[in-house]
């Protein structure tokens, strides 16, 4: 077994109900989940691989690859909506060459949708890493993300 | 207890002397909306600045006072003088603020919002006085944004845990029949009454019993309990405490979403300080009472806001509904009586003990009591957090309180309560926000999620934005909610995308009845909401969508064209930033749109000067053909 892997799990006791606390641990360290560290977790917990397999999968929070360097996550909420986040995602796929749910080659961006990153008065936001971006406009995100293209 | 009454006391010492003592006392709101608009790297600079010019001051960080519009907001009480809270201090600010009222007691008029305090400072309006906050009454927020959240003693000097100290010796009945004086109603959605749930819960026979704080605020676009947490948190576990005593339980879980990553800062921090302190543990203030808190963090999906899914999440499983009864409070947790109640609702129960059910009472309807705290976001001025007595109107919570519309843009609806809730006309505005008045419009209070829209805005895309909310959230459980769900969805993409039949109008309305009927869970009892109340307010423009080939908002791709109007003076600012290369034309002269090439991004629409105004947007007109 992985090494950082045993870490975590030594930090549990092998119940069922922490499965999901795992999993995000094993997430904190990898950037995902590898499918490897699944039959860790099964085998640790004494529940079927298919059923932490189905857990990991069910949760949007839980993702199988890897994730850029900077990790960007554009808000779908409500208030994000009304305000424009079409636009800015359009905006954003547009500046990173890649798609949501992707991660470009030189795992250097990720782009993801996300519920709600609870800046939601100064909407359309998005966050990078841990930073939250608010208050953006196609022409703010062609600022944050226009040299990226223009460099490649 | 005698220990907490002599730390209460310290604390309130050391509060008096905070805001008396000769050195200026800065507050900067450093919640998530705080540090959104960069107040991390305000805290530092108000440090260095101070420190160089060399006034010695405290700075604390404090929660989100709401006006998260004016953010970064940095508060400066000088000894013998009120408060003055400044809005908009960005790094760039922090210079001139602390030169010019710190050093130069000068206000800068561009930075000020208020003041707090008896006295005035020369025409400065008093902060509570101003439009957004005259009609809020702030119980639940009172604290958030006054007090540093990381500490005990702060929250100990404004009263807290008086309500528990007052909870032991009333004794468990006593607690339950003030939480049915005070007529407190769930804040999480459905409004169902506590004391009612609560009874369910201690009349059942077990050896184990459980709480479960709600956290999850699933609904994307609010963020009450995120606040509350992030600034006041010790509020929501003195309201736990005083639940779980009066339910004989002695585990409570914090089901709090992973989202949050601050206010599960600030939560852990609490429950360590309330485990030292004694408020938590064994032998609660030297009681017979034991009760711990364990967090829980959710993995993102929405249904598990649903109690019986929440329960699933916390055992480890897929977070899936499971049939009612038997209620969680007979049989929840691991079989066990367990009562779910969200953050709000936690903290009212705080208030109640410590201010009583009559005083709790004062506010609100005949049946919806006390206040709310609602997020107020999407097409209006003041977007914020605010609080108000259940039973304003819509009305005043749009316009004197949130400031209207922006940019003189015109009114076009409101949508409470997320994805379950529907959308409010303009007509029905008097309407007060209380449980059953909302109900009777079709839509719901739910958390306290408040959108509000404006002409732009799309009420059939809006629909479409829900639907596709819910079908994608839907856990799969049960038929009517993933496949209803589904089929609703794909009929507001062929509206919106310009496929729509007229028939389909009444297939929503039949299938949004049967997924309503047939659902499993909430989720999908709810999840027609948003298109059944679009289809009753606003059914024109579904026609104009199917019937016309409008869009009546501009908004949808399919329906809408950009054209240049003889105004271009041909900058040549479309042509450059177009990524499909669709506009054509020569320096300074007027340019066009090939419109086969044109994919309506709007860029173009967007960069053109104001001054010129040069490109328009219409909609139901044939392609144009280039002069
Ligand atoms: C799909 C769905 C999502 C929900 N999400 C939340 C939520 O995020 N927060 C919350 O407090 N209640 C949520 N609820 C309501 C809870 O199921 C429950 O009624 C509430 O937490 C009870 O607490 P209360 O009585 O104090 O309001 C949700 C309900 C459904 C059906
Ligand atoms: S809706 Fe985007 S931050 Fe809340």
């Amino acid at each position: 077994m992985d090494k950082s892997l045993q870490v975590i799990l030594q930090t549990f006791e092998g119940k069922k109900e922490e499965i999901i606390p795992i999993l995000q641990n094993v997430q904190d360290a990898y950037s995902y989940i590898p499918e490897r560290s699944m039959t860790d977790i099964a085998l640790f917990t004494g529940v079927p691989e298919s059923q932490v397999y189905g857990v990991a999968t069910f949760y949007a929070q839980f993702r199988f690859t890897p994730r850029g360097k900077k990790h960007c996550m554009v808000c779908r909420g409500t208030a994000c909506h009304v305000n424009g986040a079409p636009r800015i995602l359009e905006e954003m796929e547009e500046a990173l060459g890649i798609k949501q749910g992707e991660t470009s080659e030189d795992l250097e961006y990720s782009l993801e949708t996300v519920a709600c990153i609870g800046a939601c008065s100064l909407a359309p936001a998005i966050m990078v890493n841990d930073t939250v971006e608010a208050k953006l406009d196609p022409k703010k995100v062609r600022k944050l993300f226009g040299r990226v293209v223009a460099n490649e | 207890m005698n220990d907490l009454i002599a730390y209460q006391q310290e604390a309130a010492s050391v509060w008096e002397e905070l805001n008396s003592n000769d050195m200026p006392l800065i507050t900067v709101g450093n919640a998530t909306c705080g540090r959104s608009a960069g107040s991390i790297d305000v805290v530092e600079a108000i440090q260095a600045e101070t420190a160089e010019i060399g006034i010695d001051c405290n700075v604390i960080e404090v929660g989100c006072i709401g006006l998260c519009y004016l953010e970064p907001i940095v508060s400066i009480q000088k000894q013998g003088q009120p408060m003055v809270v400044f809005g908009n201090v960005t790094l760039k600010q922090v210079k001139k603020l602390v030169a010019d009222y710190l050093v130069n007691d000068q206000i800068p008029p561009k930075l000020v919002i208020g003041t707090i305090g008896e006295e005035k400072i020369g025409d400065v309006p008093k902060l509570f006085e101003l439009p957004v906050l005259k009609p809020q009454v702030r119980r639940a927020l009172k604290r958030c944004g006054f007090i540093d959240p990381t500490s005990l003693e702060h929250y100990l000097a404004n009263s807290g845990y008086s309500g528990l100290t007052r909870a032991f010796d009333v004794g468990p009945e006593r607690i339950v029949e003030e939480v049915k004086l005070a007529g407190l109603r769930g804040r999480g959605g459905a409004g169902f009454p506590a004391w009612r749930k609560w009874t369910f819960c201690r009349e059942a026979e077990s050896d184990q019993k459980y709480l479960i704080c709600n956290a999850d605020e699933g609904d994307p676009g609010a963020f009450m309990n995120r606040s509350l947490i992030e600034g006041d948190p010790h509020a929501l576990i003195e309201g736990m405490i005083i639940t779980g005593y009066a339910l004989g339980a002695s585990v409570g879980y914090i089901y709090c979403r992973a989202e949050y990553p601050l206010a599960l800062e600030r939560l852990r921090l609490a429950i360590q300080q309330a485990e030292e302190n004694g408020l938590l543990g064994v032998n609660i203030l030297g009681s017979s009472f034991d009760f711990k808190i364990k967090i829980k963090e959710g993995a993102g999906a929405f249904v598990c806001g649903e109690e019986t899914a929440l329960i699933q999440s916390i055992e480890g499983e897929r977070g899936m509904p499971t049939p009612r009864p038997p209620f969680p409070a007979v049989s929840g947790l691991w079989g066990k009586p367990t009562i779910i109640n969200n953050v709000e609702s936690l903290a009212c129960v705080g208030l109640i003990m410590q201010n009583g059910a009559e005083w709790f009472a004062e506010y609100g309807t005949e049946k919806s009591k006390g206040t709310k705290t609602i997020a107020l976001v999407g097409k209006v001025v003041n977007s914020g957090l605010v609080e108000v007595p259940m039973g304003i109107s819509l009305r005043e919570l749009i316009f004197d309180i949130g400031g209207g519309v922006p940019d003189g843009k015109k009114f076009k609806a409101v949508q409470t309560g997320g994805p379950s809730g529907g959308c409010v006309p303009e007509e029905l505005l008097d309407i007060p926000v209380d449980y059953d008045s909302l109900n009777e419009v079709g839509t719901i209070m739910g958390s306290g999620g408040v959108v509000v829209m404006d002409e732009s805005t799309c009420m059939v895309d809006f629909a479409r934005y829900f639907l596709d909310f819910a079908e994608k959230e839907s856990c799969g459980k049960c038929v009517p909610c993933r496949l209803g769900t589904k089929q609703m969805l794909t009929i507001l993409e062929d509206i919106v995308e310009g496929r729509g039949k007229p028939e389909d109008i009444d297939l929503l309305e039949e299938l949004g009845e049967a997924v309503m009927a047939g659902s499993l869970c909430g989720l999908g009892q709810t999840a027609p909401n948003p298109v059944l109340t679009t289809l009753r307010y606003f059914r024109d423009e579904y026609e104009a969508h199917i019937y016309e080939g409008k869009c009546p908002a501009k908004q949808c791709k399919e329906f809408i064209t950009y054209h240049i109007l003889d105004s271009c003076i041909g900058c040549g600012l479309c042509l450059r930033n177009c990524s499909s290369n669709a506009i054509i034309g020569e320096p300074k002269k007027l340019h066009w749109i090939e419109q086969e090439l044109c994919h309506k991004c709007g860029v173009c629409y967007e960069v053109c000067p104001p001054k010129f105004f040069s490109v328009e947007i219409r909609t139901g007109e044939l392609k144009e053909e280039p002069a």
